[in-house]
């Protein structure tokens, strides 16, 4: 149950020059067709096993939501063929089709039958969907009354109120308030335990590295990268950080991941190296020992204002530090073409066991969105070791210490 | 494929009747009265046709004394149009109307059509009750004759149900098919005899009116409730034909255009 197996799967819509055009077609059953095919969707192949969860990318207008429509059934496709095992449950945009004017609790009556449940199914439900929803005594209010957060509340509720074998979400949980996604993931992440097939939508990077395994990313209507979520997001977010037009360039590294360079190129990095107390390089990190960062960057061209950044990530990609020298406060300006800097950030490593990368970025402002000279993901990877620390868990070493007082039982 | 139809029914009836219950309930929600507003409505009807035409402008038929005559013979066409305009009008804008569910939901298209024809079903069922009241009250109910009406009923929602299907496909694509049906309903209305009858119209027009697929129901329904007779069938065969003929026209339609109507929207 769960598996999902895309082929060649296109959508076109028809555009007609005007609706006398349509009737033309429609009236006459031969003859040359009278609309042109704009093809929004074209040559879609994938396929998941049961449990993958896959996150979905993209700018405005690379099909994605057409892609998830289709997989949902809402919309037919115009080639291709989609096979899906199991029970879809889908959440496309907002809402669940809800109507204005019916109570809460009369949608979600009519949803839950939509599922394929049966009314003694739900009403077994409904104190979980509620509970879960969360909206109080507006579960007996009309639905038009309903924040769009509230909406969504009660959508995704019912939608999740049984594990269903494929969950399909589009961006919908971006509308709620973070105590609300947070719950929401949580869920996610327990049906995706017990074997759920999930399909998500999302421009919240870490939405997608924490709860998916595999990305796609699509671009005008088809698919221009699939892998590992990190590799396609640092794909996307550097296609995202320039619409200047220039190449993108994706390095493997020795390990399996990949190293993307992006940016408009008036100014690069040269080198990068982190460095023990003495200066020699450093692959292996011990907890808590001083390092040093070191960066050479040069001007192809004048340069108003430039910014360096480092980004250190562990092997998910969740960031765990990060800081720029705007916000350190030293921004060089007026840099000449040819002109080299060098930059030492010194910090201790106070990071838990386990493998880091370190991104560079180099921009005008504080972010890389305004102007992106160049984004390098990826630069440098260490490893950090613990053999002179206590045996602590997680990614931050604190430090601490205790103190225990005893309380004997008196008498 | 009417059995791939009849299964997806089947399947969805729990959502089916329960969006027939959530839309009734839905409309008098905010109302004091509730439910009282769908028996209020026929009975003022019936009341100001009965008052108006019975007793103050003292129209009678040919041939029948009663005073109530002409009101029963009215509201036998009147209730019976009520439920096809009902069922017609609806089903042009049963798809534009739930856009919003056909975009975000999957599940069989054809429930729509089927919640609207059982909703117009529903209101005219009370509709139909208050009548048979009035006629038990005024001592004009025509006695077993009236089940006579059952298979004419079968007939009318059958031609509604496909006019309605088919009108509600077109109109996605086209939305001229709304205005003009609204228009077509109105000159269909008087080009049928419901407020008068056939025979007091000029001969050269009666003809004309015997080809309107609506008169012979019309007909049928006065013929039970005014005269006590049996229908003509013959006369009622051939609407039956073309409903189920519509209705084949309308499954076809609908089949074929149904992924382009979510494109549509």
């Amino acid at each position: 149950m769960g598996d999902i197996r895309v082929d060649g799967l296109g959508k076109a819509y028809k555009q007609y020059a005007g609706q006398w055009s349509r009737l033309a077609e429609w009236i006459m059953p031969v003859g040359k067709p009278r609309h042109i095919e704009h093809w929004v969707l074209k040559d879609i192949s994938f396929h998941l096993k049961e449990g993958e969860a896959v996150g979905i990318v993209g700018s405005n207008g690379a099909g994605k939501s057409t892609l998830l429509k289709m997989l949902a059934g809402t919309v037919r496709p115009s080639c291709g063929e989609i096979t899906i095992r199991g029970r879809v449950a889908a959440m496309l945009e907002l809402g669940m089709g809800f109507h204005p004017d019916f109570t809460g609790r009369q949608n979600a009556v009519m949803g839950g039958q939509l599922l394929g449940l049966s009314v003694e199914e739900i009403m077994q439900l409904m104190p979980e969907i509620e509970a879960f929803a969360e909206i109080g005594e507006y579960i007996d209010r009309p639905v038009r009354t309903y924040s769009s957060g509230m909406q969504m509340r009660l959508a995704f509720s019912v939608a999740t109120a049984q594990r269903p074998d494929v969950l399909i979400v589009d961006e919908a949980l971006s509308v709620g308030d973070s105590y609300f996604q947070h719950k929401s993931f949580e869920r996610i992440r327990t049906f995706r335990q017990a074997g759920t097939t999930l399909l998500i939508v999302s421009h919240d990077r870490y939405a997608i590295q924490t709860v998916c395994d595999h990305a796609i990313l699509m671009e005008a209507g088809r698919i221009r990268m699939q892998g590992l979520p990190v590799e396609v997001l640092d794909y996307y977010n550097a296609m995202m950080a320039e619409r200047d037009h220039q190449a993108i360039r994706q390095m493997p590294l020795g390990d399996g991941r990949v190293a993307t360079i992006s940016g408009t190129g008036e100014a690069y990095i040269v080198d990068v190296q982190l460095v023990d107390g003495n200066g020699r390089l450093a692959g292996n990190v011990e907890v808590g020992q001083p390092v040093r960062l070191l960066a050479t960057v040069r001007a192809r061209e004048a340069i108003p204002r430039m910014v360096l950044g480092f980004m250190i990530t562990d092997r998910l990609g969740h960031c765990i530090y990060g800081i720029n020298t705007h916000r350190l406060d030293q921004p060089l300006e007026d840099l000449q073409p040819g002109e080299e800097a060098t930059y030492c950030f010194s910090f201790p490593a106070r990071l838990g066991k386990g493998s880091y990368s370190v991104s560079l970025s180099l921009s005008r402002e504080d972010s890389h969105i305004d102007k992106n000279y160049e984004w390098r993901d990826n630069a440098l990877m260490f490893h950090v070791v613990n053999t002179r620390q206590e045996n602590f868990v997680g990614c931050s070493w604190l430090d601490a210490s205790v103190e225990i007082t005893r309380h004997p039982r008196s008498g | 494929m009417s059995i791939s139809i009849a299964r997806a029914l089947w399947t969805y009836r729990g959502f089916i009747l329960g969006s027939v219950k959530r839309e009734f309930q839905s409309r008098y929600r905010n109302s004091l009265l509730g439910a009282a507003w769908t028996v209020l409505q026929p009975l003022a009807m019936i009341t100001v046709y009965t008052v108006v035409f019975s007793e103050l402008m003292r129209t009678r038929l040919a041939g029948m004394d009663g005073p109530y005559a002409y009101s029963v013979y009215l509201c036998a066409g009147l209730l019976t149009w009520g439920l096809f305009g009902e069922i017609l009008q609806r089903g042009q804008t049963v798809f534009l109307d739930n856009g919003n569910m056909i975009k975000k939901l999957n599940f069989p298209r054809i429930c729509l059509p089927a919640i609207t024809v059982i909703n117009a079903l529903v209101n005219f069922s009370i509709t139909f009750s208050i009548f048979l009241v009035f006629l038990l009250l005024t001592h004009s109910f025509p006695g077993w004759v009236f089940l006579y009406a059952l298979p004419v009923l079968l007939v009318q929602v059958a031609f509604a149900t496909g006019l309605g299907i088919i009108a509600g496909v077109l109109n996605v694509f086209f939305r001229d098919v709304g205005q003009f049906v609204n228009i077509l309903l109105q000159f269909w209305f008087w080009f049928t005899p419901i407020v008068y009858s056939t025979a007091t119209l000029p001969k050269s027009v009666q003809p004309l009116i015997k080809l309107n697929p609506m008169t012979p129901l019309a007909n049928a329904y006065q013929g039970i409730f005014v005269y006590r007779q049996e229908p003509d069938w013959h006369a009622v065969w051939p609407v039956a034909v073309l409903g189920a003929g519509l209705c084949l026209i309308a499954l076809l339609l609908f089949r074929r255009r149904a992924g382009e109507i979510v494109d549509e929207l």
